[in-house]
């Protein structure tokens, strides 16, 4: 009883729903510079310090996604990014407060974004930056290795699925040599050499504690597409000869091994129908 | 068996060898678990490698207890199963709100401590501590604004908090002096009336001047070394409460190691003081 006595002297009891009210206002003049509704809120925004609030919550959002997109952030620079990173928070503040996550639509904003009109791979780059988050923190799994694929009888190859392992990303790009300027601008090193303009794709996993990267042409990039809807080592076979028929399998499969792209096998039932 | 444990270091990705290799009695580092509810991979094989040479603090942003709804079930149960994994000597929180309706502000955002929204964090506190199957540590945040509408002192809002959930306190000392120094009122005053028996931890941080409008608006940054003033109200805290596990905050402007080592050495200095004076 004596802790109630402490209240200091009663104001207006809010009504129900107020402090529902105060948050709704508040939270909404942190991203807005319009005048807020409630009166409350207004008075609230004309102290300097409510400036503190808004700062801080655009620069948490602004240096998040500096730290999540840093190729994209090393091709444009700070202050380009910065700007651009500012236009996408007021939008899109985080949906949870994991911000390693957060910055999941960067790259469909900067594909609609008209300052990134000029350099029409950088929506690319951040998918691939975005690739490296997600292989970062996906579950633990130790990777297949090629012995005990060899271990297969030969009848069986064919008739057998891969699992994928769960931090494997992999995307390829029609348009643009994407991997090579992305994987030159995730390191300091200076960039010197000419790039030979050509479609690229890359393939992303994480064995172990470290995300590695490897380029991956078209046909690869079929074979890990067709592996992740299901299909057996055959089905898979078929959908990289399909985009290339001389595409090399046996180095493909070997490349992928070593990438740790698989954490499993499992042989398919014949009794199963064929897709 | 438990540690007892001393002062403490906030744990940053730049420190994860020097911690791993750092042996000071009842040492501990605290993080934010936010930065940790992952799958797997690298960040969570560091963190229990630190686990299984210091005790650690999880030191939670975004439980948002001073939003009018309940903690998000979906976060609140990553929480519970970061704090099965690593087995954290405490956990916290703050009095402040960071999500509201599916969006989340990075930030410790202030509201009206009126006997509604009393009632509404002590709900929240009670269902989060019933998920953890623990008991809390609830933070004192740093005020900015001059809001109206208070109908509670923060000293007895926190003290009534604790009192119904049996949640413990934590005292960030940097806060006070921060939020003393913007909205005028005696530090020292706070630090003698703040309740003793719940404080389970304390925070000591560094803090700036607003870069815009100077020494009249400080901001709580964990950018700096820990001030004079607060080393001062921390010693005068300690004097009349004892020893409570005290943590060095540093979020930005990371120096070596080493210099954010001797201000935890400073800290568990001062926290052997009443310590001394007992035996």
């Amino acid at each position: 009883m004596s802790r109630l006595a402490t209240r200091t002297p009663a104001a207006d009891t809010l009504t129900p729903g107020a402090l529902a009210e105060f948050q709704a206002g508040f939270a909404q003049a942190l991203v807005s510079n319009a005048k807020p509704a409630l009166p409350a809120i207004a008075a609230l925004t004309t102290q300097p310090a409510f400036a503190v609030y808004r700062n801080t919550v655009m620069k948490a959002c602004i240096d998040t996604l500096q730290a999540n997109y840093p190729a994209v952030n090393r091709l444009v620079g700070d202050e380009w990014f910065r700007a651009a990173a500012a236009v996408y928070a007021r939008e899109n503040l985080p949906k949870q407060p994991m911000l390693l996550q957060y910055g999941a639509g960067y790259a469909d904003f900067l594909a609609g974004f008209d300052p990134a009109a000029e350099l029409p791979y950088l929506p690319d780059v951040a998918r691939l930056d975005r690739c490296w988050i997600e292989a970062h923190i996906s579950p633990d799994e130790a990777p297949l290795d090629g012995a005990t694929v060899a271990t297969l009888a030969s009848g069986n190859f064919f008739r057998t699925r891969l699992k994928l392992h769960a931090a494997a990303r992999w995307h390829w790009f029609d348009q643009a040599p994407v991997y090579t300027i992305w994987s030159r601008n995730r390191t300091d090193e200076p960039i010197d050499t000419e790039i030979e303009w050509q479609a690229e794709g890359a393939l992303l996993t994480r064995p172990r504690d470290v995300v590695q990267w490897v380029a991956m042409d078209q046909a690869g990039c079929a074979f890990l597409d067709a592996c992740a809807a299901g299909a057996t080592l055959a089905g898979a076979a078929e959908a990289a000869l399909d985009i290339d028929g001389n595409a090399d399998l046996a180095a493909l499969m070997s490349a992928l091994l070593d990438a740790g792209a698989f954490s499993g096998m499992s042989l398919h039932n014949k009794n199963h129908k064929e897709e | 068996m438990t540690t007892l444990l001393t002062a403490g270091l906030s744990l940053k990705p730049e420190y994860y060898d020097a911690a791993l290799a750092s042996t000071a009695a009842g040492s501990w580092f605290e993080v934010h678990p936010e930065n940790y509810m992952v799958a797997g991979g690298p960040r969570l094989a560091w963190l229990q490698a630190i686990r299984s040479k210091h005790a650690l603090s999880l030191h939670g942003v975004a439980l948002s207890l001073a939003a009018d709804a309940a903690p998000d079930a979906t976060h609140l149960h990553r929480l519970a199963e970061l704090a099965r994994r690593i087995e954290p000597a405490l956990i916290s929180e703050h009095l402040a709100w960071s999500t509201w309706r599916g969006a989340y502000h990075p930030d410790l955002l202030p509201f009206p401590r009126t006997t509604a929204a009393l009632t509404r964090i002590v709900d929240n506190v009670a269902r989060t501590q019933e998920v953890l199957q623990r008991r809390i540590a609830v933070e004192n945040p740093s005020h900015y604004l001059h809001l109206d509408g208070h109908e509670w002192s923060e000293i007895d809002f926190l003290g009534e908090i604790a009192h119904r959930t049996g949640c413990g306190l934590l005292l960030d000392v940097n806060n006070v002096y921060v939020s003393a120094c913007n909205r005028d009122f005696s530090a020292e005053d706070y630090i003698d009336a703040f309740p003793a028996d719940p404080v389970m931890e304390i925070h000591l941080a560094g803090h700036a001047p607003d870069p815009n409008l100077g020494r009249q608006l400080l901001v709580d940054s964990h950018d700096a070394p820990v001030a004079a003033e607060v080393w001062a109200l921390y010693e005068r805290l300690v004097r009349r409460i004892g020893a409570r596990p005290t943590l060095i905050e540093r979020d930005d402007h990371l120096p070596a190691f080493e210099i954010l080592d001797a201000e935890r050495a400073r800290a568990a200095e001062i926290l052997r003081a009443p310590l001394a004076k007992a035996a």
